[in-house]
């Protein structure tokens, strides 16, 4: 399904809600959305939701020949879903532009920074090695899936355990996680994706678009670490960008990525504690219990400084109508008549024929079934059977 | 590759060059009779061909024109053996895809497409060797062939990729270089306004630096762009010298 194009009053709206420093959701304009990360039963199994934002990450691992050009080095394989369930916009087995970007930046944020040793991945030189697989599904879409898909895969892998072997000579024995406790990858550092929209040729930033405001962007996305290093930048949509502009956007992306590590910790900490204390963990823990439904929606604070002033200001610019309205003026019994109009044909004069012949008709049926079975007849107007009389003479 | 000095204590590189020296940049335009712009450019020993269709109508589905620009078409391909290792697919996975679509972005930018709503105008590149600095040789050698189609563009664009070894950056990355394992940033900038169409950074780097391989790319970018207008210059003197009389 096409995804409906943005409409050009949409468009001007954001884009004059951005010259006024104002963003659709109240947020400022270098704040990120809330950030929740949870971790299933599995070693390796995280989700995290990025405002509305929701994505699953797995990783998982797999006894390997090596590549050929690296024998003594592991492999990692990246892979990015756009589910149909994320919007309307994606189908299924169709390459699109937005999938290749994602993909390629998730691959480069990861890989290319060597975040992972994977020379630790090596079982036996030349002949197997742990092929690590990070599978990332987009649930549902509602911006910078970038930066969620990063944080989901970082959080994954560090959360991931794997199998503990032992090597005799040329045997390798794989144990299952209940012979010996898996072991942890080693993670060099945590890459986090930051995504920065520009606006208006380069003059307005702002960080984490949302849905609407990535439509009519273009975008810049820094990866770095906390230790201040960056480790991949890309610039796209064919942007024109100042060198002062990059390097502004990396010093707002180290203040960011420094926030974001200390929730992951945390949340790895959390899970760790209560897998010791043997208390519940999973999904089905951190979802909240008091609802039923799924739909769930945060509490948002609303901009309430001028309302009473504002409110006040249009009751008093109002001008108050002048005019009254018109007093009925009784025409016939039982009716009335407001203000003007056609000529009232409800109450009866001797000189209407066609309205006294309708009506005529309609008594008619009224005495028609008061023979078949009501006994008594109630006969609401003296005036209208005066005139059957009339006209029945005629 | 352990025991490879990117540069050695007397500053000089794998190849003999200093940190700040560009490759030898070779080009020839209109190598093609059949195209309406075409050209062929060698940076050290990356060579890459560049041809260009268009402004013509909308092929495929209609609904992908659109009314007020026109679109830009890109396809980029490695040939197989243009790698040490014989390539087994060269147009279709992930990666030719992401160049592709970079270099539509890039030109994107700095085509001026609202002069020819509705219509389409192609761009393939093919790289036939491949030493370090891909995206670069593609967009120069994309450049001049736009150049001599004819299309009108708001500057130059100019490619180069720049790394940084041991607080020292290095312009024009060749294969060695990059895949060491060390840092490695394309640029794509058109010189005279100094805006950057395309940034993309791999590997780590302290925030700190990045500002100096940001200028030592653009600097590299400025000196390619003076390369290419003398390429252009020198055919349009060939040509004229020819069709004279």
């Amino acid at each position: 399904m096409r995804d409906t194009p943005l409409s050009n009053c949409e468009r001007l709206f954001l884009l004059k809600a951005i010259e006024q420093k104002k963003r659709l959701d109240g947020r400022e304009t270098y704040d990120y959305r809330n950030i929740k990360i949870s971790f299933g039963s599995d070693y390796g199994c995280c989700s995290v939701e990025l405002g509305k934002t929701r994505v699953f990450c797995q990783v998982s691992c797999e006894l390997v020949p090596p590549k050929d050009s690296r024998p003594t080095e592991g492999i990692m394989f990246f892979n990015l879903e756009l589910s149909p369930m994320a919007s309307p916009a994606f189908e299924p087995n169709r390459q699109s532009e937005l999938l290749v970007t994602l993909n390629r930046q998730l691959e480069r944020c990861l890989r290319n920074s060597k975040c992972i040793d994977t020379e630790s991945l090596c079982v036996v030189s030349g002949e197997k090695v742990w092929q690590i697989r990070v599978d990332v599904h987009v649930l549902n879409h509602d911006g910078n899936l970038m930066d969620a898909a990063s944080i989901a895969a970082i959080s994954a892998l560090s959360h991931f355990r794997r199998p503990d072997v032992a090597i005799q000579g040329r045997d390798v024995t794989v144990f299952s996680p209940e012979e010996r406790d898996p072991i942890p990858l080693s993670i060099y550092h945590m890459p986090i994706c930051v995504s920065f929209a520009f606006f208006l040729q380069g003059s307005y930033l702002l960080v984490d678009p949302c849905e609407r405001e990535e439509r009519v962007k273009d975008g810049l996305v820094i990866a770095m670490n906390k230790h201040r290093e960056i480790c991949s930048i890309q610039s796209s949509g064919g942007i024109m960008l100042l060198k002062d502009q990059v390097l502004r956007c990396s010093k707002i992306a180290s203040v960011k990525v420094s926030e974001i590590t200390e929730l992951i910790n945390k949340a790895l900490e959390n899970d760790r504690k209560i897998r010791k204390e043997g208390g519940k963990f999973g999904f089905a823990e951190s979802m909240p219990k008091e609802r039923i439904t799924t739909l769930k929606r945060d509490e948002v604070p609303v901009e309430m400084t001028d309302v009473k002033e504002t409110a006040n200001d249009i009751v008093n610019s109002t001008e108050t109508t002048t005019e009254a309205v018109p007093s009925p003026v009784l025409v016939g019994m039982g009716t009335a008549q407001i203000g003007e109009g056609i000529v009232n044909s409800w109450a009866l004069e001797e000189d209407e024929e066609d309205e006294s012949q309708t009506e005529d008709r309609k008594t008619d049926e009224v005495m028609l079934i008061s023979d078949s079975e009501e006994e008594e007849v109630v006969i609401l107007h003296e005036e209208a059977q005066k005139s059957t009389n009339t006209s029945g003479e005629k | 590759m352990a025991g490879l000095e990117l540069l050695s204590d007397q500053g000089y590189r794998l190849d003999g060059r200093k940190a700040t020296e560009l490759r030898k940049v070779q080009a020839r335009t209109s190598v093609f009779a059949q195209a309406d712009g075409s050209a062929y450019l060698e940076q050290g020993n990356t060579k890459a061909l560049a041809v260009v269709y268009g402004p013509h109508e909308t092929r495929g589905s209609r609904s992908k024109s659109l009314h007020d620009r026109a679109v830009i078409n890109c396809q980029f391909s490695m040939a197989t053996f243009s790698t040490a290792e014989r390539k087994r697919r060269p147009h279709g996975d992930r990666k030719s895809s992401e160049m592709s679509l970079h270099l539509k972005q890039t030109f994107e930018a700095a085509v001026l497409t609202e002069l020819y709503p509705r219509s389409q105008i192609d761009i393939y590149v093919k790289i036939l060797q491949a030493d370090g600095g891909n995206y670069s040789a593609c967009v120069n050698a994309a450049t001049l062939a736009l150049v001599d189609a004819g299309i009108p563009m708001r500057d130059y664009v100019c490619a180069c990729t720049a790394g940084f070894v041991e607080d020292t950056p290095l312009a024009d990355l060749c294969h060695a270089e990059e895949s060491g394992g060390g840092t490695s940033l394309a640029l794509a900038l058109l010189p005279r306004s100094g805006n950057i169409a395309l940034l993309q950074m791999d590997a780590r780097l302290h925030q700190d630096h990045l500002d100096a391989l940001i200028e030592a790319a653009m600097t590299a970018c400025k000196g390619l762009s003076k390369v290419l207008d003398d390429v252009v210059r020198q055919h349009l003197e060939e040509v004229s010298v020819l069709t004279r009389d």
